[in-house]
């Protein structure tokens, strides 16, 4: 598999204080990368670092050569004073490949052409973004909180619409999720990150590891493998690292 | 009609016209306090002007340039809490150009003018200055119409696909300073930002798409313009409160005019 993008050594920090910490991260094409990880852990950062929207940001990036990302932000910002359908919305994208209405049309969004970008309701906007991302037939889907504002069913249609696009495109996914049961059934690698990256690997591997357990709690624990090993290191309550003193 | 009420009538046309679009823009992007620090800073340039000697219209557009480029900068700056330091800037440069210009009393100034406007103090050189400053705003917005919407919606979005965010925001401020110094001779400094604001939002009240409401606040722009010179003509009032009070008239009314969109969603 040819990567598409690789961090070393990614550091960041916003107003003294440390939000990502010597970040290994490395996506190739055709591979879906889950980012998980509790609220403050850095996951949206990490994700502005490699899109380089983070000028201060230390560490190496290396993106092959000509790398066309699709982006889907978390939110949108537009000013409800803004008057802007869905398509025009979607006509705005820079070197679009495909046509708005085919994008639509894969999101199941086509009915919401011609509606008015600021009257979406949480999901129809996602789908939206979405098609947005896939108007430059990406070679990489950088996708923020896909599932954020989705229902329980809409969820698992958007996580197998996330699977069709990339068998169809052939192209890298690296997503961030909250619901850790849909990321372990349609993810290929998961990177469970809180500053650094605690664990990661295939879901089943990381769903078994000690740091993830710690990071998302006792009530993971009954439906996972038991508690295996000590890790080296623990959080203190802003989730920096502690290292732990032997003896 | 006199001579000087066409000189005012023909340049607050074209500043209505290409007000139109620039406030849309700075309705969009919230950047109504961004249009007043410039404004304010535009009374600096004049008493800087006075001090060095050099021409007040391109005193007034070197300083809200500097302004609008140090406003761009400071923009990405985090660690400074963006309102005060806009009011500190707007504030402290009106205040220093007040301070400035009653030292120069001798040149006998008349600060009503520059600040309310005057329908009396529009040259024949003036109109040049503001049919090339209005040229220059109207065909960038032209050209990169796309590319500013665009940065206008996301601009994170805009960055990831290639845009060059930052010139095109810096091209957006840079516009704003020349429509500042273009419109500062009749609108007055005080209340430039109301002509951009104030269409812009009457238009938001009706128009379907963002080039749709440039249009609108740039019809209700020149409207404005051209009721409010003929109230301050007829009846001795100074021009900027006339022109905003009627621009203020026709916003009220496109509150009852406008499609249900906004309310319903």
């Amino acid at each position: 598999m040819s990567q598409l993008i690789q961090c070393h050594n990614l550091s960041f920090a916003a107003a003294g204080r440390t939000i990502l910490q010597n970040v290994d991260l490395t996506i190739s094409a055709g591979e879906i990368v889950s980012l998980i990880g509790p609220n403050g852990a850095g996951k949206t950062t990490l994700i502005r670092c490699l899109l380089g929207l983070e000028a201060t940001a230390s560490g190496t990036i290396t993106r092959s050569p000509e790398l066309r990302v699709g982006y889907m932000p978390q939110r949108l910002q537009t000013d409800p004073s803004l008057p802007l359908t869905v398509m025009r919305f979607l006509k705005l994208a820079e070197q679009p490949r495909d046509t708005p209405a085919n994008a639509l049309a894969e999101t199941g969004a086509m009915h919401l052409a011609e509606r008015a970008l600021s009257a979406l309701s949480g999901g129809e906007l996602q789908r939206v973004l979405l098609a947005r991302a896939l108007l430059r037939e990406p070679d990489l889907l950088v996708l923020d909180e896909p599932a954020q504002g989705v229902d329980i069913g809409g969820q698992e249609d958007l996580y197998r619409l996330i699977g069709k696009i990339r068998d169809r495109l052939g192209c890298g996914v690296l997503l961030i999720s909250h619901d850790l049961h849909l990321v372990m059934a349609s993810t290929d690698h998961v990177v469970c990150l809180n500053q650094h990256v605690c664990c990661h690997g295939h879901p089943q591997m990381v769903s078994a590891d000690p740091a993830y357990l710690e990071l998302f709690g006792e009530h993971q624990r009954a439906a996972l493998v038991p508690y295996a090993h000590h890790h080296d290191h623990d959080h203190d309550a802003h989730g920096d690292v502690i290292k732990k003193t032997t003896g | 009609m006199p001579e000087f009420l066409w000189h005012a009538v023909i340049a607050g046309s074209m500043v209505g016209m290409i007000a139109g679009p620039l406030g849309s823009y700075i309705v969009w992007q919230r950047m109504s306090f961004f249009g007043d620090t410039l404004a304010h800073s535009a009374l600096l340039g004049i008493a800087l002007g006075l001090l060095s000697g050099v021409a007040s219209g391109l005193a007034v557009l070197i300083c809200c340039a500097l302004v609008a480029v140090a406003l761009v900068y400071l923009r990405g700056q985090s660690r400074l809490n963006q309102d005060s330091l806009l009011a500190i800037i707007a504030h402290s440069s009106l205040a220093l150009g007040l301070v400035v210009v009653s030292f120069s009393a001798k040149n006998s100034v008349d600060l009503s003018a520059f600040l309310f406007g005057d329908i009396l103090a529009v040259t024949r050189a003036d109109l040049i200055t503001i049919a090339t400053s209005v040229v220059i705003c109207g065909v960038i917005l032209w050209r990169y119409w796309n590319k500013l919407l665009a940065v206008t919606v996301h601009p994170e979005l805009a960055e990831v696909e290639g845009l060059p965010v930052h010139s095109l925001r810096l091209t957006l401020a840079l516009m704003v300073a020349l429509l500042v110094a273009a419109a500062m001779k009749i609108v007055g400094v005080l209340l430039i930002t109301a002509l951009l604001i104030i269409p812009a939002s009457s238009a938001g009240n009706l128009a379907r798409s963002p080039e749709h409401m440039a249009i609108i606040a740039s019809v209700v722009a020149t409207l404005s313009v051209l009721v409010g010179l003929g109230f301050s003509w007829s009846a001795d009032t100074p021009a900027g409160p006339s022109i905003v009070v009627a621009a203020t008239l026709i916003f009220v009314a496109t509150l009852f005019a406008g499609p249900a969109k906004n309310r319903a969603g």
